[in-house]
C-alpha cells in the first residue's frame, strides 16, 4: 500500500478534463481558419496592386478590417495550439520543454497583440 | 513528471506514407507558424506608413523570398486539406484504413495542384516576388 495520499497519486499524472478542451478549441479554430484564411488569399489576389494608398484603402475598409482582426487573433490562438502539442510530445527533457512552451505562448500573444494593434491604427487613423 | 511511456512512439511504426502525410501537416503548421510572423511584420509596416511599408515589401520580395513564399504557399495548401481531412474524421467519417490511405493521397494531389494553381495566378498577375 502506498503511503502518499489519493491526491497525490493523480495530480500531474493527466489532462483532468482539460485536454478535451484544448483539442476542442483546436478543432474550432481550425474551422473559423478555412473560409477567413482563403477570404485573405482571394482578397490579396484580387487587389490591383499592392502599394500603400490601395493596401490601406483596403485594409481600412470595416470588414477588412474586422476579419483581418479575427484573422490574427484565430491564428495565433491556433499557432499556440499546435506549437503546443508539438513541443509536448517531441521535447521531454523538463527545462528546454518549459522554456519552449513559455516563449511560444509569448510569442503568440505578441504577435496577436501587434497584428490587431496595426490593422486598428490603419483603421482608426483613415476614419479620423 | 511521471516516468511513463509517452506518446506519440515513433519508433514503433512500420514507415508507411500515410505516417508521412501526418507528419508533413506538423512540419506545414510550423512553417505556416513562421510565415504568420511575416504577416504580422507586413502587417505593423503597413500600418507605420508609406516609407516602412515599401522597406518591408522590398525584404519580402528579395529573390531568395520567392523560394519562401513558395513554400509557405505549399505549407497553406496541404495544411489546408489535410485540416480538413482532420475535420472530417473528427465527424467520425473516412477512418477504415483504405478510405483515410485514399484521403492521403487525394490531400496530396489537391494540395500540389492548388499549390500550383496559385502560382501560376501570382506569375500571370504579375504578383510573384
Amino acid at each position: 500500500m502506498s503511503l502518499s495520499s489519493p491526491l497525490r497519486q493523480v495530480l500531474g499524472a493527466g489532462p483532468a478534463r482539460s485536454g478535451v478542451h484544448h483539442w476542442w478549441l483546436q478543432r474550432l479554430t481550425s474551422l473559423a481558419l478555412v473560409p477567413l484564411s482563403v477570404w485573405l488569399l482571394v482578397s490579396l489576389l484580387a487587389l490591383p496592386a499592392l502599394d500603400h494608398l490601395t493596401v490601406r484603402a483596403w485594409l481600412a475598409h470595416g470588414w477588412t478590417a474586422l476579419l483581418m482582426i479575427l484573422l490574427v487573433l484565430l491564428a495565433a490562438w491556433h499557432s499556440q495550439l499546435g506549437l503546443q502539442v508539438i513541443i509536448e510530445d517531441y521535447l521531454h527533457q523538463s527545462g528546454p520543454r518549459w522554456l519552449l512552451l513559455v516563449l511560444t505562448r509569448f510569442a503568440n500573444v505578441l504577435l496577436a497583440a501587434a497584428g490587431v494593434f496595426a490593422v486598428l491604427r490603419v483603421a482608426v487613423t483613415a476614419a479620423a | 513528471m511521471l516516468s511513463r511511456p509517452l506518446s506519440p512512439h515513433l519508433t514503433v511504426y512500420k514507415f508507411k506514407y500515410t505516417l508521412a502525410t501526418s507528419i508533413l501537416n506538423r512540419f506545414t503548421g510550423i512553417a505556416l507558424s513562421a510565415a504568420f510572423v511575416l504577416l504580422v511584420y507586413w502587417l505593423m509596416a503597413v500600418a507605420a506608413g508609406t516609407s516602412s511599408q515599401e522597406r518591408a515589401q522590398h525584404l519580402l520580395s528579395l529573390p531568395l523570398m520567392r523560394l519562401v513564399w513558395l513554400s509557405v504557399l505549399f505549407a497553406f495548401c496541404y495544411h489546408l486539406c489535410a485540416g480538413v481531412r482532420h475535420l472530417v474524421w473528427d465527424t467520425g467519417h473516412g477512418l477504415e484504413r483504405t478510405q483515410s490511405q485514399r484521403s492521403a493521397w487525394w490531400v496530396v494531389i489537391a494540395s500540389v495542384l492548388l499549390t500550383v494553381l496559385l502560382a501560376v495566378a501570382l506569375l500571370h498577375l504579375g504578383r510573384a516576388p
